[in-house]
């Protein structure tokens, strides 16, 4: 009963505010529609269409690239494109959450250097920077000799062209990503919190794991989100720094497109991306609803 | 308040900077077992960092804190048998009620049948049963504040610190967790250490009060001595009104009274704490409330001090009446409690010729200048 009202009221300035709410909407929506839902209706359309001979479409329907999705060696491309992003995601994630706390508790002036340092490689062009690594991890680069000179690696082990070189690029391309939303929760999070934590007996740790991350999580689901996406569609990283054996989704459209020049088949692969992009999203975006609603039930008894 | 128990938190020559600023500067400070101790100061007096430094979350730069015959300095916040009341309440957004009482005992790893045993007392303690499962962004400031003291309270601290609790909620509000804090302290027997800048609270609450101004202990005592016998001119003008008087000190010696001259008047009588010499200039307090006012001269009769000026403004408050007389260059206040009717004595009006009385045990040489409190006597 005592829910009820506020619930109601809050119903009531939705309607009253609805119109205006559609009006400020409406440009980003159009703009969404035109640029985003209507080219993913037409991949997918296209991916029931038969392929032509010489790489265009042709007439009427067909499930036959459907059917070729079936092909032996996409399950271990999935499979590894998934991983991959899963544990690009976690990286980033372990790597961004205590950089984040860091930066949120160090003093203004020193935080807006930081910030800069976080923000300053988007200064130099993507693909420069993954020229770069391919310098640093060639096999007569700096980082392959001391390696070697040292004794940590044996001198014919490769570090480029490899799953793991892949893995390297991939969290260094996307870390700043995870730790924007993280900085900004944790610049938002009340620190007072931790303080009554320890007071309460907690150790630094447990302040940390048992206040901070959930005041946090929020920053943290939206870190998730945006570092595991684009870490699916991957295309150019492993095309650069992997070889055959790093092979990731992205490219197996790419090459669809460019080699076999099949836009059916590409398009195909595209609608699974898209899917396996939407699944994930779906489920963090209603999940907390839906935890919502069970923590009401659990009140009203 | 036996003095031959030994202080249960002892602060010893504790001082605390903040770059240039001293937060606290070398208080020494004892706190009795089961004591309800405020410390009281204007805002930036330090009364907060040394609230902090008995929670851990500040160390000291010199002394030691001690409590129970421990060494506390050292030890880290989670580590004290110490809990805390923040202003802020800084409840766990993300807990409901239930879970934020329970947050300490779950960290020292309490058995299960024991935290809930407690928690059902702590509840029935701040009558929240009914809340139990909500999250602290549904309740109003008096019930977070209510759970903020359950949380603390439920670890059995050995000291409860509670940092300006009752600054957030409204008037009605404050005065019915006056009465409940005072309720509660009552109940637990914990000592509790308060920190307010409300002298109304501080007063109304107290076992003991430490005024504190600029890092320093200005005077310890009971609400009673601190009103009734402040020692500098700082608390006695924080706690209440008074009248400070200029005077030279004519005679002084006898048993804690000096005999002062108060402008033209004199000998005026008054109690005197300080070391002063004849002829020097000194302050005197007179507190509004210990002022007859009459428009005949009384009779002199060696115990009370007897002054006149002329009344300049007359205002009626109801359960008072507050004068200000000009006397000579200075202008008194005097307030008049209405036990009885007025019109059953002369009433005095504006401009009318008054005479000012007063007992000699009301007044108090107080020095004014703020910046030299140096007093042996006052506990430092």
């Amino acid at each position: 009963m005592i829910a009820e009202e506020p619930l109601s009221t809050k119903m009531n300035h939705k309607l009253r505010s609805s119109l205006p709410e559609i009006l400020v909407t409406l440009p980003s929506l159009g703009w969404l529609t035109v640029f985003f839902v209507v080219p993913g209706v037409i991949v997918l359309a296209i991916a029931f269409k038969p392929a032509g001979a010489y790489g265009g479409i042709d007439d009427g329907w067909t499930w036959e690239t459907i059917r070729s999705l079936g092909n032996p060696a996409y399950p271990s491309i999935v499979w590894r494109t998934v991983w991959l992003s899963a544990v690009t995601t976690l990286a980033c994630i372990l790597l961004a959450t205590p950089t984040g706390y860091y930066v949120a508790r160090s003093p203004l002036r020193q935080r807006r250097w930081l910030l800069l340092a976080v923000i300053v490689p988007f200064w130099t062009s993507f693909l420069i920077r993954i020229f770069a690594w391919k310098v640093l991890l060639h096999p007569d680069g700096i980082l392959k000799r001391t390696l070697v000179a040292l004794n940590l690696l044996a001198p014919e082990t490769s570090l480029l062209y490899s799953s793991g070189a892949v893995l390297l690029v991939m969290v260094y391309t996307f870390l700043p990503f995870a730790v924007l939303p993280i900085f900004a929760a944790a610049e938002k999070f009340d620190f007072r919190l931790t303080e009554a934590a320890r007071d309460l007996g907690a150790t630094p740790f447990q302040a940390f794991r048992r206040v901070f991350l959930p005041g946090i999580r929020t920053g943290i689901l939206t870190a998730v989100l945006v570092v595991f996406i684009p870490a699916l569609g991957s295309y150019v990283i492993p095309d650069l720094v992997g070889g055959p054996g790093a092979e990731m989704i992205g490219n197996k459209i790419a090459q669809r497109t460019f080699v076999d020049r099949n836009l059916p088949h590409a398009s195909a692969l595209s609608a699974c991306l898209m899917l396996a992009v939407l699944a994930p999203l779906l489920v963090l975006l209603f999940a907390p609803v839906r935890f919502r609603n069970r923590d009401k039930t659990g009140d009203g008894l | 308040m036996t003095d031959s128990h030994p202080d249960f938190l002892q602060f010893c020559n504790v001082s605390k900077s903040f770059g240039a600023t001293k937060a606290v500067d070398c208080v020494s400070l004892g706190v009795k077992r089961g004591e309800f101790f405020s410390l009281l100061g204007p805002s930036g007096c330090g009364k907060t960092t040394l609230l902090r430094l008995v929670a851990g979350f500040e160390r000291p730069d010199l002394g030691t804190i001690v409590l129970d015959g421990r060494d506390l300095t050292d030890l880290p916040p989670h580590r004290r048998k110490v809990n805390t009341i923040f202003q802020s309440y800084a409840l766990f957004p993300h807990l409901t009620v239930r879970e934020n009482i329970a947050f300490g005992p779950r960290t020292a790893g309490w058995a299960k049948a024991e935290i809930a045993r407690e928690l059902d007392k702590m509840l029935h303690l701040i009558q929240m049963e009914a809340y139990a499962g909500q999250k602290p962004d549904q309740l109003s400031g008096g019930q977070k504040q209510r759970v903020a003291i359950a949380r603390a309270l439920i670890n059995e601290p050995e000291v409860l610190l509670l940092d300006e609790p009752l600054a957030a909620l409204d008037l009605k509000l404050r005065q019915r967790m006056l009465v409940e804090l005072d309720q509660i302290h009552d109940e637990v027997g914990i000592t509790f250490l308060y920190v307010t800048h409300d002298q109304a609270e501080a007063m109304s609450l107290s076992d003991r009060i430490a005024v504190m101004n600029a890092g320093r202990i200005e005077q310890v005592g009971s609400p009673f001595e601190i009103y009734e016998s402040p020692r500098s001119s700082f608390v006695a003008a924080f706690i209440g009104d008074t009248n400070f008087l200029r005077g030279r000190v004519l005679e002084c010696g006898d048993s804690g009274y000096a005999c002062l001259e108060v402008g033209s008047f004199g000998p005026v009588r008054c109690r005197n704490g300080k070391q002063t010499r004849a002829g020097e200039h000194v302050y005197l307090s007179v507190r509004p409330e210990k002022f007859q006012i009459t428009r005949d001269r009384p009779d002199p009769d060696g115990v009370h001090n007897v002054i006149n000026g002329t009344v300049e403004d007359v205002i009626y408050l109801g359960t008072h009446t507050r004068y200000r007389v000009g006397v000579q260059e200075s202008i008194i206040s005097v307030f008049v409690q209405h036990s009885r009717l007025l019109h059953q004595e002369k009433i005095v009006n504006r401009n009318d010729e008054v005479w000012l009385r007063w007992h000699a045990d009301d007044g108090f040489v107080v020095e004014k200048d703020l910046k030299d409190p140096k007093d042996p006597r006052d506990g430092r």
